[in-house]
């Protein structure tokens, strides 16, 4: 059983959910491989998938996982919705709820928005990134790719590289690996990087040729351009040339190195296409494939427990 | 907690070996047949049987381990969730004679999820089910054995515990429980 009837963020999970998780979605990545790649478990369940904020991969990913686990699933946007019109965020989940659903997935822009409502609703919910804050199912498929690769994530070197003060992968990666027993390392210029993330336990580096020499794993994120309200850099350009990888520096590395990246890419800003597209180091389409068995088995355990 | 043996060591292997040649006649030179074993501790009485085939027809059988815990119907109805097991079935079931073996049939319940989670991976042309052990009365949907090691009258309060040597004991042994 998972410690938590909600995934509200890795911080409230312990080691030994993040394991149950990982094992559960390596039997599901074997569903994933048939040729009928469903199976009947949810097939009592109505799952939402309430999206407040857009998302292309993540809501596919969850909407797939949920058809996969033969779940009802409706989908909820709020650019078409009565939030328009004024409605709070706790009446429009009440309203979805009064419909008999589950489950709710959800994303929003503002940090802490699922813990609000988790404490207000009888349903599980499943927060498919809050803000800034925390994206679980994403630090889980990352950690389960890394583990799939490399075989185990204890004792690894990740370098997370781009934009953590505004990455919410960024924070769930930090606490999910380093449950796991992963050394972490931040790397980004000064202004991209939060002042306190050194209390998190991690490396802080502004040299992305050092993170690289130094890491096994180098997770690259995006640089959130959407939420960039101040200059943090002089321009796009500047920041390619300091900070993006390409796969002349992965080759001058004397060790084999994985690249990951959670999506969508600035191709030519923090990855050029050469590197990104390597199949030599690159494992970018195995998160994603990996994300459908991970969410697969977040739903699957809590839907469990309820 | 009372424990009697039902079969011990040397007494499973006579039954194992009788098993055999039960399904030897039936299956002869197992030319279009495949076994698959059910998850957990199915694939260990699975595995002798396979193993002993093999040797004594000289045959290549394919061989498979299945796991219905995504199939089960209690799912969402039990207090704690049933861990789910590998499964590997690395060929199709497709137009083939299938054997499931499982160890012991009681509610009848999980072969029926394996049938289930079987369907997934091919049409067989037919299927037949092996246990060890049959647990009489204890029924809930009509699914009934073509091939029984020893059949148990047995309440709905006992258990069956079988220890195999794969899994870490001393030697082989089924036991009822009450």
């Amino acid at each position: 059983m998972l410690s938590t009837r909600h995934l509200l963020g890795i911080k409230d999970l312990t080691e030994a959910d993040i394991q149950l998780i990982f094992q559960t979605a390596d039997e599901f990545k074997e569903v994933l491989n048939r040729p009928i790649k469903k199976v009947p478990s949810l097939r009592d369940v109505t799952i939402a998938n309430v999206f407040f904020e857009n998302s292309t991969r993540t809501r596919l990913s969850f909407e797939l996982a949920e058809k996969r686990l033969s779940a009802d699933v409706v989908n909820f946007s709020s650019s078409s919705s009565s939030v328009k019109k004024g409605e709070t965020l706790l009446d429009t989940v009440n309203n979805i709820l009064a419909m008999k659903v589950d489950l709710i997935v959800m994303r929003h822009s503002s940090p802490g928005a699922p813990h609000y409502l988790s404490s207000r609703i009888p349903a599980s919910v499943v927060n498919a990134g809050d803000g800034t804050h925390e994206h679980p199912t994403q630090a889980l498929l990352d950690a389960f790719s890394i583990r799939e690769k490399l075989g185990d994530v204890a004792g690894k070197k990740v370098a997370i590289i781009g934009d953590i003060l505004h990455s919410r992968v960024a924070l769930s990666n930090i606490f999910c690996l380093k449950k796991l027993g992963a050394e972490v390392m931040v790397c980004g210029p000064s202004t991209l990087i939060p002042r306190y993330i050194r209390e998190l336990g991690v490396i802080v580096s502004h040299d992305v040729r050092q993170a690289l020499q130094w890491c096994d794993v180098a997770n690259v994120l995006r640089i959130q351009l959407e939420r960039l309200q101040v200059k943090y850099f002089p321009s796009l350009r500047e920041y390619s040339l300091y900070y993006g990888i390409n796969k002349a520096m992965l080759n001058e590395l004397d060790k084999p190195i994985v690249l990951m990246h959670p999506g969508p890419i600035n191709r030519g800003v923090e990855l050029s296409s050469d590197a990104a597209d390597s199949s030599e180091h690159s494992i970018i389409l195995n998160q994603v494939e990996n994300g459908v068995a991970t969410r697969m088995a977040v739903l699957y355990l809590l839907a469990a427990q309820q | 907690m009372q424990r009697r043996l039902l079969l011990s060591s040397p007494l499973l292997e006579i039954t194992i070996s009788r098993l055999c040649q039960q399904l030897i006649e039936n299956h002869q030179l197992f030319a279009d047949s495949v076994i698959l074993g059910l998850q957990p501790r199915g694939i260990h009485l699975a595995q002798r049987i396979h193993q002993e085939l093999q040797q004594t027809t000289g045959s290549t059988i394919p061989f498979g381990w299945l796991d219905a815990t995504f199939h089960r119907d209690d799912f969402r109805r039990r207090e704690s969730i049933v861990r789910a097991n590998q499964t590997k079935i690395p060929f199709t079931v497709e137009g083939k004679r299938v054997i499931l073996v499982d160890d012991v049939i009681a509610t009848g319940r999980m072969v029926r999820a394996a049938l289930d989670a079987m369907t997934f991976f091919g049409r067989p042309e037919k299927v037949e089910l092996a246990v060890l052990i049959d647990r009489s009365y204890n029924r809930d949907i009509p699914i009934a054995p073509d091939y029984v090691g020893l059949k148990v009258n047995t309440l709905d309060t006992q258990r069956v515990i079988v220890e195999w040597k794969e899994q870490g004991h001393e030697k082989d042994g089924i036991w009822l429980s009450d």
